[in-house]
């Protein structure tokens, strides 16, 4: 075992910092729209050195490098400590453009690649429909084709959209071959949002947040598309849903955040004064001892991705052990916080102003927690995921015909 | 950059469970149990045949981490023997200038001579009866070299755990070799290095009984079905899986930070020991459970990594007792 990435990424590593040394020197008083034209310079300079938007061909406005996670990562430290902006983040770049690469056609790689690198496009994701969320192969939004041929006409709702407000276009699932298998019903589009047949509205989370950044749903009546902008073949929509992109996933510092969240609680527990209490030391240092294991698996799962080797079943239990691990500390936390908790904090959940706030601000992780039992695969999803994918049992009789 | 394991690695591992599985079965696990000796022969020669005893020379080209991946397959074995003493006692005398204690290691390293690990304050010991030696001595004090016979007294005790019996000895007047004075790093280190051995035992436990009771949910029909159907089972089953598979990375890390000297290597070993002893505990509650009346029988075998759960978190400090130590230890 050997925690450090070799001479050979040192050296790359003082190349990176050079290179931001001379070109990330944003002056303090650029604001607004001079920062970010300075910001769009950056990334364009960047891009030319290699540095951003490794996996995009050099036509579509990447850099086109071959796959090297320890770059990446060293990319990634580097630009972490100057605090640089890396490449557009986001469902586009995540999920729209790997997907276009692998699936799309020329004239839709042409025609949103760019864009959605740029920020000009903003991507809603459209899986998930009130019927239908773990089982999300029974989508029902109804996609038809026009009379001449050349539109989808869509009606349905979808919904947990995030980003919605701010989205341009959506990526979505719509039937649009009602008497097939569910599976081979369902096809893989692409929509411009802002056109009359489009309804959106914000939901209100339990946590009290709302608004302009938070879920949408969406409601789709007799809504348009081409039908040069669906992905794949017609009915092949849900493995189209399901390329994802393996270029440089991989992070070492995946578990920082969960690292950092530890660390607050135990400041916490100081600022509290309830540290010295053996029982507060113990819960401590167990959830420290779930924690520990996370971050070190994140380090097996990078080794293994630089090596290209298949780290196993543990990939499948990384969402599942993150979620637990927050749900301790959110209970922890409660215990620490005592009567704070009964204080709704400033800006919870997001909304308004956050200020300087108390230990009441633990309510949003306390409630926030919940949100990854949910969200992107529910924890009972993962469990049958690890148990039939990782550990080979039998599937669930009313899901043995699944795919 | 390079955080799993080596193909060579894995092939060792597959080297010792392929030795293990020759001669350390249920049959003979049974056996073992049932009679009075604690130590077996045939299944130590086999293992020192393998070459173990060398692995924490200094000059082996290995470390305690490929100490820990030997230990790992021993604890899914639940072998006997004093596997972790010999390996500690090898690394102890070679680093010690103490020249009589000099004079047992090539019979450590062959495991013709067997130690015994006796740390810390208890006088309980593994495998007592059967060794040459032991060593001895407590976190703040000397470590040292016991030999056996005059001065050492050695009373069987009726153990918990059948795969390691244990006895009650005391060293009044023991002839002792003092391999590191009283505040010597080597003598933390070596209580470390046990704590990380320990953590590897308890986690090739865990995923034997792991591995045993997904493989009987496959096999055990009920209402007309595979058991490892059940959703509610098959979700037991996951957390399971989910409790020991990622625990692996941190025997990986605390083995690691003890071979590369890194500032943190105490406290990980005393973090990953709570942590794998936990793990093995809740999961061979978890595999009794999930079998079913079978898991409670003494034929089906699961009592003897269950059993030798028990005894690996008590042993050389509880989880409790390393978590407020590494409370201590991160400055809280």
């Amino acid at each position: 075992m050997d925690l450090s990435y070799g001479a050979e990424a040192e050296e790359f590593r003082k190349e990176v910092r050079a290179f931001l040394k001379e070109a990330w020197t944003p002056a303090a008083e650029l604001r607004g729209a001079d920062l970010k034209v300075f910001i769009k310079d950056f990334r364009l300079k960047a891009t030319d050195k290699g540095y951003l938007y490794r996996a995009i061909p050099k036509q579509y406005g990447g850099s086109e490098q071959p796959v090297d996670v320890i770059k990446a990562q060293v990319i990634r430290e580097e630009f972490g400590k100057m605090r640089a902006p890396m490449e557009m983040g986001g469902n586009g770049m995540n999920m729209t453009v790997p997907t276009l690469l692998e699936k799309g056609t020329e004239e839709q790689k042409e025609l949103f690649i760019r864009k959605t690198m740029s920020g000009e496009y903003i991507w809603g994701q459209g899986y998930s429909e009130p019927g239908s969320g773990s089982d999300l192969a029974s989508v029902r939004t109804k996609g038809e084709l026009s009379a001449d041929g050349t539109k989808w006409i869509i009606n349905g709702q979808k919904i947990w959209t995030s980003q919605g407000m701010q989205s341009t276009h959506m990526f979505m699932l719509v039937r649009t071959e009602p008497d097939a298998p569910k599976h081979d019903g369902i096809t893989y589009l692409l929509i411009d949002l802002n056109q009359p047949g489009i309804t959106r509205r914000p939901i209100k989370q339990m946590t009290g947040e709302e608004g302009d950044h938070t879920f949408c749903e969406f409601f789709f009546d007799n809504a348009e598309t081409p039908v040069s902008w669906q992905v794949g073949e017609r009915g092949q929509g849900w493995y189209v849903s399901r390329t994802t992109l393996k270029h440089e996933r991989a992070s070492i510092g995946s578990a920082d955040g969960l690292g950092n969240q530890f660390k607050k609680l135990v400041e916490l527990a100081k600022e509290t004064g309830r540290i010295g209490e053996p029982i507060i030391r113990d819960r401590l240092a167990q959830i420290e001892g779930f924690v520990l294991s996370h971050r070190y698996t994140s380090f097996r799962l990078f080794s293994c991705s630089a090596a290209g080797e298949d780290p196993g079943n543990v990939q499948l239990m990384m969402k599942l052990y993150l979620t637990e691990i927050g749900h301790e500390m959110a209970l922890l936390a409660q215990e620490l916080i005592g009567e704070y908790a009964f204080i709704e904090p400033e800006g919870a959940g997001g909304r308004g102003p956050r200020g300087p706030r108390g230990p009441e601000k633990w309510m949003d992780q306390i409630m926030g927690s919940l949100g990854n039992s949910i969200a992107g695969g529910a924890s009972n999803i993962q469990r049958n995921i690890i148990g039939e994918r990782g550990l080979g049992l039998p599937r669930d009789l009313a899901m043995s015909g699944e795919k | 950059m390079r955080f799993h394991l080596s193909e060579e690695q894995v092939a060792i591992q597959d080297a010792i469970r392929g030795t293990l599985a020759d001669c350390w079965q249920l049959e003979q696990q049974h056996k073992f149990a049932d009679g009075e000796a604690d130590f077996d022969q045939t299944s130590w020669d086999a293992l020192m045949a393998l070459g173990l005893g060398s692995i924490l020379l200094p000059d082996s080209g290995m470390g305690l981490l490929d100490a820990a991946l030997v230990c790992e397959v021993v604890g899914e074995a639940a072998a006997p023997g004093p596997l972790i003493g010999q390996l500690l006692s090898v690394a102890a005398v070679a680093h010690t200038s103490h020249e009589a204690a000099k004079a047992y290691l090539a019979g450590l390293e062959a495991g013709t001579t067997v130690a015994a690990l006796a740390l810390g304050e208890s006088p309980y010991v593994q495998c007592a009866k059967a060794a040459q030696l032991f060593l001895a001595g407590g976190r703040d004090g000397a470590l040292s070299l016991i030999e056996a016979g005059e001065g050492v007294t050695i009373e069987a005790v009726k153990s918990t755990d059948r795969s390691r019996p244990i006895s009650r000895v005391s060293f009044e007047g023991a002839k002792s070799h003092e391999l590191f004075a009283a505040g010597d790093p080597m003598v933390s280190k070596i209580h470390d290095a046990a704590l990380v051995l320990i953590a590897a035992d308890s986690l090739g436990g865990a995923q034997k009984c792991t591995d045993m009771t997904v493989a009987y949910a496959k096999e055990r029909e009920q209402f007309g079905q595979p058991i490892g159907r059940f959703q509610g089972l098959k979700h037991q089953l996951a957390h399971m899986a989910l409790d020991v598979e990622p625990a692996r990375a941190q025997v990986w890390y605390a083995a690691y930070a003890h071979d590369a000297n890194l500032p943190d290597a105490e406290r990980a070993a005393a973090m990953a020991k709570a942590h794998l002893c936990d793990v093995y505990v809740r999961t061979t509650r978890a595999a009794v459970a999930a079998h079913g009346g079978i898991g409670y029988t003494w034929e089906y075998g699961l009592n003897y990594w269950f059993r030798r759960a028990a005894f690996n978190r008590a042993w050389l400090g509880s989880p409790l007792q390393h978590r407020a130590r590494a409370a201590d230890l991160a400055g809280w």
